[in-house]
């Protein structure tokens, strides 16, 4: 047992716990800024892996961006991919090994840029994954250069007088685009910004992991992400912009929820 | 004695895949090597022994499958042409780093660029020197028969274990396309959850489970010191390999005056200008490579104190010259003589060479 859940059994006694961090998350300090969105959506992920109890059956896989270290603070087996290859990772051990639960974890560079033709492309073959989609509109990563979820006019260290359509083209909605595959049985849009939009967040990566086991398809839960480093602004500031910027350019709410129906419409039959 | 058969160089790969019990294969269509999947798409391995094969969207997506699979601590194989494997080059030097078992297999066609698809070695440096980022180097295997082929993606999976490393199978595309007699193994089972625990549970991402700690497949370490052993780990294991690994085949060198060195397709050439050139009275031998890393360095460097010259025979424009040279280190004449852009010499011409080269 550690110092500090030591120190905190002898605060909190077990009759008045609420709330405890899941035994999948260990007590290394996170080494994300204070305020980002990253932090808060591991920890569901754990919860839910532990609360489904599929732990022994689980493989995540990380990204390169600012998540890349997932493998760290989750009690999981990864694969860390190469930047923007976390979907044909994550294809190529759940083919071998599909009775196992697979999902990636990527940023909106990893997954909406170098990586879209393997993110279309597993999706568009149903792969049975979960996708996690962290979208902050930045390359959080390598210092706050433009995403191409980054927002018209806003600012980023390779647009610095803000997104300009004509030069840089325009926001992605990538998770729009997807809704439209067959291979899609789940797609939604969640946020982490508010302890209500935490707990819609968790149900939804929750649901996300139970369509995995029907074999239906791919589930993809994008969260609507703050980064307060690469935005330039406190953590509350952060969490105002992006209730007054982001959310209309990304609307939150499910996208698609059709299970099979979609896909059963290109199936040979007989 | 296994079944034998006619077949293609490229059908037997896909053959002797599903034979040695390989869990998957990940790839994407290029000339001259698209019977591989082609094949296994004909044969259905997922129907009986249970091996995948997926056409993927790219290069890129297909080498990092394999990745994936290669991390859950599964047998699994892709493979392509040149441009292809430039494109994987990323992921091959990525499965070197996070040292991940695969069996890669290069059917080279003239590059640069879209190149040619007619055969080609001209992939030499590429596969021998690393190919992507970073120190490191892949086990490569020159098949110079369509036995080879079959007999090299067996002993291709039995080094990617031994040694955790990737294996390149680099053929050209004479070797792929050509048709031969050929025996094949009895089909092995596919390895059963226990005996991948047993080869690969100190590692491989099979699901963590209580009595034991997690496994993470990455490259990435921040720490220099961390780093600069994991580099070290890797160049000692690939000096293991030099020490164990070498394979190479001599022919008539014993009494040679002049040796010439060629792999693949380029070998069986020059096998024929022996004959040719002995039928002369010129006393020439053959070196061929079957491992082009590790390169067979210490038989060239013991016949160079013997012979009167090396010539090295290539279908590029000069790059196992070069490793020939560091083995001769100076002692004897080293020259080169090769085609390109998808010309195969005849016998005739390499021997005409080594009289113009060596002026006998
Ligand atoms: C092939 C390759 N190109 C570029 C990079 C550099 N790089 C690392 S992370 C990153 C962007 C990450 O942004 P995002 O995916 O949005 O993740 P975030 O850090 O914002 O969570 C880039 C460009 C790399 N590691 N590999
Ligand atoms: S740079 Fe942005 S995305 Fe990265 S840890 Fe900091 S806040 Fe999070
Ligand atoms: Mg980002």
């Amino acid at each position: 047992m550690s110092v500090l859940t030591e120190r905190i059994n002898e605060i909190i006694k077990p009759e008045n716990l609420v709330y405890a961090k899941s035994p999948l998350l260990n007590d290394d300090a996170m080494h994300y800024c204070p305020g980002c969105s990253h932090g808060v959506v591991h920890r569901l992920i754990a919860e839910v892996i532990e609360e489904m109890g599929i732990q022994e059956q689980t493989i995540g896989v990380s990204p390169v961006g600012c998540a890349v270290f997932a493998y760290n603070y989750i009690d999981i087996d990864w694969a860390e991919a190469a930047h923007g290859r976390a979907p044909a990772v994550a294809t190529g051990i759940k083919r071998v090994m599909p009775e196992k639960y697979v999902f990636s974890y990527q940023g909106d560079g990893d997954l909406a840029a170098i990586g879209t033709a393997e993110t279309l492309h597993a999706i568009n073959r149903g792969e049975n994954i979960v996708m996690i989609f962290i979208n902050n509109a930045i390359y959080g990563m390598t210092g706050g250069q433009m995403a191409p979820t980054t927002l018209i006019g806003q600012i980023t260290a390779t647009t610095p007088n803000g997104r300009n359509a004509d030069l840089n083209g325009y926001p992605l909605k990538i998770t729009e685009l997807i809704a439209q595959l067959p291979g899609a049985a789940y797609v939604t849009r969640q946020s982490v910004q508010t302890p209500a939009a935490v707990r819609k967040a968790k149900k939804a990566i929750r649901k996300a992991f139970e369509i995995q086991a029907k074999k239906i398809g791919t589930s993809f839960v994008e969260v609507v992400s703050t980064c307060s480093s690469g935005w330039k602004l406190t953590p509350v500031a952060s969490n105002k912009w992006m209730e007054e910027n982001m959310f209309p350019q990304y609307p939150l709410g499910d996208l698609k929820d059709s299970g099979r129906a979609d896909a059963d419409l290109y199936r040979i039959k007989g | 004695m296994g079944e034998l058969r006619l077949m293609k160089g490229n059908e037997v790969i896909a053959e002797a895949a599903i034979r040695c019990g390989c869990d998957g294969y990940f790839g994407y269509p290029i000339t001259p090597q698209s019977e591989v999947m082609e094949t296994l798409m004909t044969l259905r391995p997922w129907e009986d022994s249970g091996m995948v094969v997926l056409q993927a969207e790219s290069e890129i997506a297909s080498i990092h499958m394999v990745y994936g699979a290669a991390g859950a601590g599964k047998r699994v194989m892709t493979s392509s042409s040149s441009p292809g494997i430039s494109l994987m080059a990323e992921g091959i030097s990525y499965m070197a780093g996070a040292e991940l078992p695969c069996v890669i297999v290069n059917v080279q066609r003239g590059g640069p660029g879209l190149g040619t698809i007619q055969p080609s070695q001209a992939d030499y440096n590429q596969a021998t020197k690393g190919g992507g980022h970073g120190d490191y180097s892949l086990f490569v295997l020159a098949p110079a028969s369509v036995q080879e082929m079959h007999d090299f993606v067996v002993l291709g999976f039995e080094m990617a274990f031994k040694y955790r490393n990737p294996v390149m199978i680099l053929a050209d595309g004479v070797i792929g396309q050509l048709m031969e007699k050929v025996e094949l193994i009895d089909q092995r089972p596919r390895w059963t959850n226990e005996q991948i625990e047993e080869i690969s549970g100190d590692w491989a991402t099979t699901g963590k489970r209580s009595n034991r700690q997690k496994h993470v497949i990455t490259s990435l370490e921040m720490d220099s010191n961390t780093m600069e052993q994991n580099n070290l780990r890797l160049q000692a294991k690939y000096n293991r390999m030099k020490d164990e690994e070498v394979r190479y085949e001599s022919i008539e060198c014993e009494d040679a005056d002049y040796i010439m060195v060629a792999f693949g397709s380029a070998a069986r050439i020059c096998q024929k200008t022996v004959q040719i050139a002995r039928r002369k009275g010129v006393k020439v031998g053959l070196i061929r490579p079957i491992t082009l890393f590790p390169f067979p360095e210490k038989i060239i460097a013991e016949y160079a104190t013997k012979v009167k010259g090396f010539l090295s025979v290539e279908f590029n424009a000069g790059q196992m010259v070069n490793d020939i040279r560091l083995a001769v280190n100076g002692k004897t004449q080293v020259e080169y003589f090769g085609r390109m852009g998808g010309i195969v010499p005849t016998p005739d011409e390499v021997e005409l060479a080594l009289e113009q080269r060596f002026n006998n």
